[in-house]
């Protein structure tokens, strides 16, 4: 009954009905958590007694340096399931995922220079955390423009999928690469966010927020799936029955 | 009897390449050129302080080695893909991956090793140690290999493409960050007297990852670009 389940939603038709039914929940929950999110962050929260009100742009921050990573994984993820199993979901899935994964890691990145800006003192410094993300950004652009370069919806999937995978086994090593050579080349000289283990009442809103962030990208994402799911099954029945009852 | 006719396969493969870079030399020459105009532009764009040379110059070179094979790598697949080699290769009973492996050797004689003789002399260039010079020859041995093994996959994902160059810059150097990093301050290390073992190691072992399993994705991605 499980098997027949995923089988079921796998085929596109049934995943459009599906999904139009939990997007507006998934919306309205990501609504919700973030307005609480948010009220805990920027009201409730104390001031922090070093960084002063500035650390609070963490509450952005953090949580989408964290969806920056996990898309990237669900990109591979869906992209290998593509490739193994040939569902076409998957395929759907990793394409959509990969403009959004670029935006949190944008987002991400600037946030982080943002906060930079009073506590370092500057813009942009080539810390190891940031240099990462700007890399992982880099590669999401990869996929992107390969995505874009190729014209069959199919084949483009699939070498998006080889491509996400190449990136994966890249990633630790590229972070480790990074923080490596950001320790023997600046040293010291960026006093780095010294984190305490973090109290009870800056936790509460990160945690919300970054809940928050989880539902955006899974509605976002289902969102971007159906449109792609319409255009590639565009001379399907069901699509045609759709289009004309509208 | 089939293990002798891969063998023989590949050195064919690598031999018809080789053969076909000694009838086109330019190929095989531009992008030495380039690794040699492009790092001797530096010490005029920043002055030619040596205490600044010296600073920067591992990274130049290493930059300008990352940027011609880059130039490079695009005839890895171009030719055997126009003229239709390439569809042959993946209908041969062959395993695609160790074919792809020969091609990848070919590259790396044709466009690596001239890289690798002709670096002292720009170490020379660049005022490098002795000893920093040595550490940069034996990082760029083991180095070059790398950048033909991660290149080849992002060439195999984009030769079907018209515009294919562009992309290909943007897939392939992200993904020889690490390399250069390693590698460049492998260099550093040596100049300042210290010990490199561990730089070395960890470029090896970049090395052997890669060996290992960019094959395999070079191979499936030549048959989702020929589908």
């Amino acid at each position: 009954m499980f098997n027949n389940f995923f089988h079921k939603l796998a085929s596109p038709k049934y995943f459009y009905r599906i999904s139009g039914a939990l997007i507006p929940w998934l919306a309205g929950a990501s609504l919700l958590l973030f307005l609480a999110g948010l009220y805990y962050g920027l009201v409730e929260a104390p001031t922090d007694y070093q960084q002063g009100d500035s650390y609070r742009i963490m509450f952005i921050h953090v949580p989408a340096a964290w969806m920056s990573l996990f898309i990237y994984m669900v990109m591979a993820g869906a992209g290998a399931i593509g490739l193994v199993w040939r569902i076409k979901l998957a395929e759907v899935i990793a394409i959509s995922s990969a403009p959004i994964g670029a935006s949190f890691t944008f987002l991400a990145l600037v946030t982080g220079s943002i906060w930079g800006k009073p506590m370092w003192g500057t813009w942009w410094v080539w810390d190891a955390r940031l240099t990462s993300e700007l890399i992982l950004l880099f590669l999401y652009l990869g996929v992107i423009a390969l995505h874009g370069a190729i014209e069959d919806r199919r084949t483009a999937a699939r070498a998006v999928a080889i491509l996400a995978l190449v990136g994966v086994i890249n990633i630790p090593i590229i972070h480790y690469s990074v923080e490596w050579w950001n320790t023997l080349h600046q040293g010291p000289t960026v006093t780095k966010f010294d984190k305490p283990s973090i109290h009870i009442s800056m936790l509460i809103p990160l945690l919300l927020m970054a809940l928050a962030f989880k539902l955006y990208y899974a509605f976002v994402v289902l969102m971007r799936a159906r449109v792609e799911v319409l255009e590639r099954e565009r001379s399907a029945g069901w699509v045609r029955e759709l289009v004309e009852t509208k | 009897m089939n293990r002798h006719s891969l063998t023989r396969a590949i050195t064919l493969l690598v031999r018809r390449d080789l053969i076909l870079a000694m009838r086109h030399r330019a190929e095989m020459i531009n992008p030495l050129l380039f690794f040699i105009l492009v790092t001797s532009l530096f010490p005029l764009g920043i002055g030619a302080n040596p205490n600044l040379l010296q600073a920067v110059g591992p990274g130049v070179i290493w930059v300008a080695a990352l940027l011609a094979a880059l130039l490079s790598l695009d005839g890895v697949f171009r030719s055997d893909f126009e003229d239709g080699t390439l569809e042959q290769y993946l209908l041969s009973s062959h395993p695609v991956s160790l074919l792809v492996l020969g091609k990848v050797l070919a590259h790396w004689l044709i466009t690596g090793l001239p890289l690798l003789l002709i670096s002292p002399l720009l170490g020379v260039f660049l005022g490098l140690s002795g000893d920093g010079i040595r550490i940069l020859f034996i990082t760029l041995l083991l180095g070059t290999p790398v950048l033909s093994l991660i290149g080849a996959v992002g060439v195999a994902l984009t030769v079907g493409l018209r515009k294919g160059g562009m992309i290909l810059s943007l897939l392939v150097l992200p993904l020889y960050v690490p390399l250069l990093i390693f590698a460049s301050s492998a260099v550093d290390t040596a100049a300042a007297g210290l010990p490199v073992t561990a730089h070395l190691s960890l470029i090896a072992a970049l090395l052997v990852l890669s060996l290992s399993l960019s094959p395999f994705a070079t191979a499936a991605a030549l048959r989702i670009s020929l589908s």
